[in-house]
């Protein structure tokens, strides 16, 4: 799409308001969906499936990602990969036990006794 | 001697960006990285966590916040596109809209810490509380930095516009840029934070 054309850009600024319109909506069902009180990870997973959706409308309509140049599309490539790193190392910490009070180890009690949990 | 930055307006050959863009671009994506280490540390110290408390933060307060977040994405894209239809009136109507409606988020904020302070519940009192301060700090001073150079494209910076409205305008997209993507991380701070 061009951004000079003014016939295109009349017709981009119909497509803002439908999103604007559709983002109100989309914070509407989230707060609707948590009076339902569904079990947590069905709430968390509905959640963040609706919070994406939001955020989808907002990088490819209003920050124009859907047709952007191949730099921007490079870079955020890059950092996607990197996010999922940033995610996952902790995540991988915690299947490892490490840090967790249930870790398994052998601890003293008093002077004589020990024991393992 | 020509002492002009180059590609401020014009696009470069190889990359078909103006500089302005492309550096905006680079420094959203350092944005992730932090919000997404802090957002790391939710999913840790929650999944950690033996129990979390549900219902600590007001959800019409969160709700109302979103509601304004959003509008001022929408009229922050309408103050850009009304200067590419050459409407002076009605981008800086948008922009001063745009402004107004960061100004209401903040008094809201405003609102919603104070409370919880009375209540002895600042970033001390639990791992929650300590998550919350920070990632609605954090984002509060974002929402900061957007006025600041909001008010300066309204204030002083609008000067450029006689004298080169195509940087101007290009000036006016990034800041968009910004504002959409301090928008964005509000979208997933809200369900985190407030309703989960």
């Amino acid at each position: 799409m061009s951004h000079s054309d003014p016939a295109e850009i009349k017709k981009t600024v119909r497509t803002y308001l439908i999103v604007g319109a559709a983002l109100y909506v989309g914070t509407i069902v989230t707060v609707a969906v948590n009076h339902v009180h569904l079990v947590v990870p069905m709430a968390i997973t509905a959640a963040l499936i609706i919070a994406s959706v939001k955020g989808s409308l907002v990088a490819s309509i209003f920050m124009h990602l859907s047709h952007e140049k191949r730099w921007i599309y490079g870079s955020l490539l890059l950092t996607v990969a990197f996010f999922i790193v940033l995610l996952s190392v902790p995540l991988l910490t915690t299947l490892d036990n490490i840090g967790s009070p249930n870790a398994s180890q052998t601890v003293i009690v008093g002077d004589h006794m020990k024991m393992e949990r | 001697m020509d002492m002009n930055i180059p590609y401020t307006v014009e696009e470069r050959p190889d990359t078909g960006l103006y500089n302005g863009k492309l550096g905006v671009w680079l420094f959203l994506a350092s944005e992730v990285m932090l919000f997404g280490a802090l957002f790391s540390a939710y999913i840790i110290l929650r999944s950690g966590s033996v129990e979390w408390p549900h219902g600590e933060l007001s959800i019409p307060f969160g709700t109302a916040n979103t509601f304004i977040l959003i509008g001022s994405s929408v009229t922050m894209v309408m103050a850009w596109a009304s200067l590419k239809l050459n409407q002076w009136s009605r981008h800086k109507l948008f922009l001063g809209l745009t402004l107004l409606l960061s100004a209401a988020f903040l008094v809201n904020k405003y609102f919603e810490y104070s409370e919880h302070l009375s209540k002895g519940e600042g970033p001390w009192h639990s791992t929650f509380f300590g998550l919350y301060w920070t990632l609605t700090g954090l984002h509060g001073l974002h929402i900061l930095g957007g006025m600041t150079v909001m008010l300066y494209l309204l204030g002083p910076g609008a000067k450029l516009h006689k004298t080169n409205p195509e940087q101007f305008t290009n000036r006016v997209e990034v800041t968009g840029l910004y504002w959409h993507f301090v928008d964005l991380v509000w979208i997933f701070l809200f369900p985190i934070l407030y309703l989960l």
